[in-house]
């Protein structure tokens, strides 16, 4: 509004003429005082979002190369190309461009190994950064909602990688493909129409390609940017979580200002990022299509797997017995598929396929407001748990892991048959039987690791490091001298909440829901420890009976069995 | 006499003709009679206690009549045979036998009656011509890739059992095993993939196995299970340990 | 530090009234890098700086160069040398960058923590009540609440107007009618195979053979790979006796040679690893066997359904033909298979 002509220019480029022109029309200079001295905190865990953004921006680089001679067309051509092995065959043209690309354009088997290398990076980098997110706690509010949109794009890589492997139209992908239209078929009284819809016809038909093609371009990409958009605009408005430590609060930030370290060190990262992954692309083979040959519904490759990251859902599909018999019996007994009134219900498809994943993303998206439900922990949190401090819900993680890791490998059981030299179908048992036994087992083992480092944190705190030197009393007794924590040390160490299970008012009446929630609440919190108060230090330190002296080795011995003063009675 | 002489002349022109134009059969040159007596002692000596006195089979192994010298030749010949040890499937193994004493035994197993021959060179050598290349190609993804892999690199059957890898296998064994069906192989005979498609099958899988896969390192050739592990435990190792460095202090 | 065996933030108490919480001890002190305190280590970091960007450049270099020295020759060998030079050229180009600019900001940057203080997400209530009430403000004088004609007929209208948008998609596909049931095989239908369409004889398949085959004609067909995809067939022979009666299929085998679907009854994966010996087929993607002396019934894996089988015999030719499409629809359940 107003023009004011009297700017003063300074003598630094900043405050010169360009720069005052901008500032006069979108007015700059506010966004840069405001923003580029906000402060983000630093750890080596917080780039795992990052790793998966700057894989993202190497997709879309790479992607638009190839789209540049790419055809996504199934009409057929005779393929009179370098490739000998292939020469004079018939193929779509998705297949015979890709394998122009890869063997008649300098730099395009390199452009088509990044690409692919960076997708396998992207979902894998997603995968990391969730888990961190988790375990941290960092999903609690305010950032529901952001975990929701975190989790809506981990469905949207998942999509570009799905939709992505399959345009070259090789061997390979076309049996994921396959798959995939056999599981729709599966659906009750809609598949057949929805295999027609999407495929244009039977399968494998003649724009199934082209469809995939724009999904993958465009839809995708679109919605994972608009995505991410919103994603990363909350993690600015929200402002970045960070670990205890310190000096670090749950109503401030401590670390270092976007100009310039942060723009340098993240922006470099950018650059590592994509070093690294030309580099593997440049040794490594990944995706040789042309050995594939073109697709074809007849033959298939031994060792069929899709991409790493649909091996859950092709695992799942291999676990589920089309028959459940007798154990060691095969075939025979109850079958997994019923046909009554004329029509079929494959459960054995269903189920694994297409319940089994859902049921996995829905705890996905839900899992924040469960927890919140069920501690009743309605408070902002910016301050990072270190898993150890929550073991159910690290328990969760692992044992949530360790099942989506069983049905994973389980895609992979024909590789592992062939070289470890097992047996395919008893690699099935086993992998049944870790799926179904190897969560609960996982969740009870972690939250016992979880609980012995949160003792050996208190033993810390309370009785310091030991140093190695030994010391011997008049009256013959060793004992090893222990140094004490400085503060900033202990503080990590001590900083965690007392939070207390919900507790309901017993001269109320309530809802079989809250008595649900009480008691899910109280198992969630049940054995945990508390952290070390002062009080206890100074107890500590005077029990050891030698004031401004070493604590005396028995005294940590007794902290360590757990007897004696260390966990506060009545906090079964 | 005329007569005589004319039905000379046309027996020698047809018989010729016949030897000239008639489809040769695949087979290596016969054995003499010395060959086979010490292949029988061989055979007495090695693999009758579980073949028979007779190679008539035993509760411990199969019959060998009419297997054929082109069996012996790829069991003995890739040491799958004699069986060491009682397991699901007998391996390959480092071969106990010369070439000499090799042929003996297949030349005494092919007297017990009549079977698949031992190939001959010239169907089981590789050639260079980029048409057959591409027919090998198409071939063997028809009838082989499902349980050896497109490129030849092995792959599970059921119960512990295993389709081997055959990127290093000779034309001559590669051909035997198309044509007498070792183990749970099934048998793809002359009328199934003539003798020159086999020669396309043995020349596709020497070419592609030839040459280092133009993008780099090949993992294996097994696809997308290596690929999703290198990129974990190597890639995403590679990240985090920059990540790690960045995000320290400088001393 | 082993004499202050209590931190400073509790010796302050003096010992009598300690707090129930340790305190927040603070931002540490900030510990200085040698290229802070030392010119000479902050010249040398300068340099390494340097270096590695000239690296980078390097790298720039050889991509530039190779792209020139090593064009594609139809050899596998030239792709090989062109990937991976142009690949170190521009990996080193663009990880020496960012290694340079990352050790730069390490090093050479001010790097003291800084605290920033965190802003209340939430509006204040005086921004809440005043939004709410700028919100039931503009409610009451758009009149929507009021004016329930509008509102009904803007409901109405609302609810239609995405039936076109979901109905512009109804040529997508079309309607399965029975498609999936129907495949090229019929009465005389020679066996071929696959890929190049050869008759089959008979005494052709012997015992331990295993044939892929497709129906004559296929390629001729309006859509080759559509057909195929339910057409496949594996040519099987056993000995007489190994496969178990069946009275329902008398005939529908020729001599021990028996016709099975290749279309796996899970998911549609080619069902074509053939155990000669155990007479077991595998299908490579799921491991659902099926054991051809029983009619191809399901011994193991997800699937449920046994393959279904085709019944052949022989034509005057002597070459393999079929006496009628399959019995059931091949390939992967649907709900309408009944």
């Amino acid at each position: 509004m107003t023009t004011s002509t009297t700017t003063p220019t300074s003598n630094s480029i900043f405050g010169g003429k360009a720069v005052n022109y901008v500032d006069d029309r979108v007015g700059t200079s506010k966004i840069v005082r405001s923003f580029a001295r906000k402060i983000f905190p630093d750890h080596w865990s917080f780039m795992l979002g990052e790793m998966a953004l700057y894989t993202f921006v190497i997709l879309l680089i790479t992607g638009t190369f190839l789209t540049l001679w790419y055809q996504p067309s199934m009409a057929l051509t005779t393929y009179e190309g370098s490739y000998a092995p292939l020469f004079g065959q018939q193929m779509s043209h998705a297949y015979s461009s890709t394998l122009d690309i890869s063997f008649d354009i300098r730099g395009g088997l390199l452009m088509r190994q990044v690409h692919h290398w960076a997708a396998l990076l992207f979902v894998a980098a997603i995968v990391a950064h969730m888990a961190r997110v988790f375990i941290t706690g960092a999903f609690r509010k305010p950032r529901e909602m952001n975990w929701v949109f975190g989790a809506v794009l981990a469905i949207l890589a998942l999509a570009a990688g799905f939709t992505g492997y399959s345009l070259p139209d090789d061997l390979l992908s076309g049996n994921g493909l396959r798959i995939i239209q056999g599981v729709l078929l599966a659906i009750p009284v809609v598949g057949s129409y929805l295999s027609f819809f999407l495929f244009g016809g039977e399968f494998p038909g003649e724009v199934i390609i082209p469809r995939l093609f724009i999904a993958h371009v465009l839809l995708i990409p679109a919605a994972l940017l608009a995505t991410i958009a919103v994603h990363l605009a909350l993690v600015v408005l929200h402002k970045h979580t960070q670990f205890p430590g310190a000096g670090r609060t749950n109503t401030n930030v401590v670390g270092y200002p976007v100009y310039p370290v942060y723009a340098a060190k993240a922006g470099g990262f950018f650059f590592v990022v994509f070093g690294i992954v030309v580099l593997i692309s440049a040794f490594v083979t990944i995706n040789p299509i042309w050995n594939y040959g073109p697709y074809d519904p007849s033959p298939i490759s031994a060792g069929t797997q899709p991409d790493w990251y649909i091996w859950f859902v092709d695992g799942a599909l291999r676990l589920w017995p089309g028959w459940i018999g007798v154990p060691g019996m095969d075939g025979g007994g109850i079958p997994t598929e019923f046909t009554f009134l004329g029509v079929t219900l494959s459960l054995n498809i269903i189920l694994p396929g297409m319940v089994l994943p859902g049921l996995m993303i829905g705890a996905l998206f839900a899992y924040p407001f469960v927890e919140q439900w069920v501690t009743g922990d309605t408070r902002e949190h910016h301050i990072l748990d270190r898993p150890r401090n929550a073991p159910t819900r690290t328990g969760f993680g692992v044992a949530a892991l360790v099942f989506y890791l069983t049905i994973s490998l389980a895609a992979t059981n024909d590789i592992i048959a062939t070289h470890f030299d097992l047996s395919i179908n008893d690699l099935t048992y086993v992998f049944r039987t870790t799926a179904i036994f190897g969560p609960p087992l996982a969740f009870w083992i972690t939250k016992r690791v979880c609980m012995g480092l949160q003792r050996r944190d208190r033993d810390l705190a309370l009785h310091g490091r030991e140093s190695g030197r030994i010391v011997r009393t008049a009256d013959g007794e060793y004992f090893e001298v222990h140094e004490p924590l400085a503060p900033a040390e202990r503080w990590a160490l001590v900083q965690q909440e007392e939070i207390r299970p919900l507790e309901l008012d017993p001269s109320v009446k309530h809802s079989p829901v809250e008595k649900v929630r009480a008691r899910l609440s109280s198992w969630f919190f049940e054995d945990r420890i508390t952290p070390v108060t002062p009080h206890e230090l100074e107890a500590a330190h005077h029990e050891g009976g030698q004031e401004g002296e070493a604590i005396s080795d028995h005294e940590s011995r007794s902290a360590i069995t757990g007897s004696g003063t260390q966990e506060p009675a009545g906090q079964q | 006499m005329a007569t005589v002489v004319i039905m000379l002349i046309a027996l020698v022109v047809v018989g010729g003709a016949y030897s000239a134009l008639a489809p040769s059969r695949a087979e290596a040159s016969t054995t003499s009679a010395e060959d086979v007596t010490a292949g029988r002692d061989l055979f007495l000596a090695n693999c009758s206690n579980c073949h028979g006195l007779q190679a008539e089979g035993t509760q411990n192994g199969p019959t060998l009549i009419g297997v054929g010298a082109a069996s012996v030749d790829f069991q003995v010949g890739t040491g799958r045979m004699p069986l060491q040890a009682n397991s699901v499937q007998a391996p390959q193994r480092t071969v106990d036998y010369s070439e000499e004493e090799i042929s003996q035994m297949a030349a005494y197993v092919a007297s017990l009656a009549p079977g698949p021959a031992i190939p001959a060179e010239e169907y089981t050598s590789t050639v260079d011509d980029p048409e057959r290349i591409s027919k090998g190609n198409e071939l063997f993804r028809t009838n082989c890739a499902m349980c050896h892999n497109v490129v030849g690199a092995g792959g599970a059957l059921t119960r512990g059992k295993w389709a081997p890898e055959v990127q290093d296998t000779t034309g001559k064994h590669i051909y035997e095993a198309l044509l007498t069906g070792p183990s749970n192989m099934p048998v793809f005979n002359d009328a199934n993939i003539s003798p020159e498609e086999k020669q396309d099958i043995i020349s596709y899988l020497h070419n592609v196995n030839e040459n280092e896969s133009p993008g780099g390192v090949e993992l294996g050739s097994i696809g997308p299970v290596t690929e999703g592990a290198f990129a974990w435990i190597a890639g995403i190792t590679l990240l985090i340990a920059s990540a790690v460095w960045l995000t320290s202090r400088s001393s | 530090m082993k004499d202050q065996h209590v931190g400073t933030d509790v010796a302050a108490q003096g010992g009598g009234d300690l707090p129930d919480r340790f305190a927040n001890p603070g931002v540490p002190a900030h510990r200085f890098r040698t290229t802070d305190t030392d010119q000479r280590a902050a010249k040398r970091a300068e340099r390494q700086v340097a270096a590695l960007f000239a690296l980078s450049a390097a790298g720039s270099l050889l991509f530039i160069v190779s792209y020139f020295a090593f064009p594609l020759d139809e050899t596998f060998a030239s792709v090989e040398r062109s990937t991976w030079t142009l690949g170190l050229g521009l990996g080193l180009a663009i990880l020496a960058l960012g290694l340079g600019v990352v050790h730069w900001g390490r090093t050479l940057m001010p790097d003291h923590e800084q605290v920033e203080e965190r802003h209340d997400i939430r509006g204040t209530d005086e921004d809440r009540a005043a939004a709410a009430a700028i919100l039931q403000d503009g409610f009451e004088e758009s009149g929507i609440g009021r004016r329930s004609l509008i509102r009904n007929s803007l409901i109405g209208a609302g609810a239609l107007l995405p039936v076109p948008a979901v109905l512009a998609l109804g040529d997508l596909g079309p309607r399965p009618g029975d498609a999936l049931s129907t495949t090229l095989w019929a009465e005389g239908v020679r066996l071929t195979r696959d890929p190049d369409e050869q008759p089959i004889r008979a005494e052709d398949v012997t015992i331990g053979s295993v044939f892929h085959v497709i129906p004559e004609g296929l390629n001729e067909s309006d859509h080759p790979l559509e057909e195929k995809a339910k057409a496949a067939v594996l040519l099987i022979r056993l000995e007489p006796g190994e496969v178990e009666d069946d009275p329902e299929r008398d005939g529908w085998d020729v001599d021990g040679i028996y016709a099975y679907s290749k279309i796996c009854t899970h998911v549609g994966c080619p069902v074509a690893l053939y155990e000669q010996r155990t007479h077991h087929l595998l299908c490579p993607c799921h491991q659902s066997t099926f054991d051809v002396t029983q009619h191809c019934r399901v011994i193991f894996g997800p699937a449920v359904r046994p393959l279904p089988q085709l019944p052949i015999t022989v034509d005057e030719e002597g070459y393999l033909v079929a006496s009628s499409g399959f019995p059931e629809a091949p390939g992967p359940s649907f709900w309408e298979r009944g």
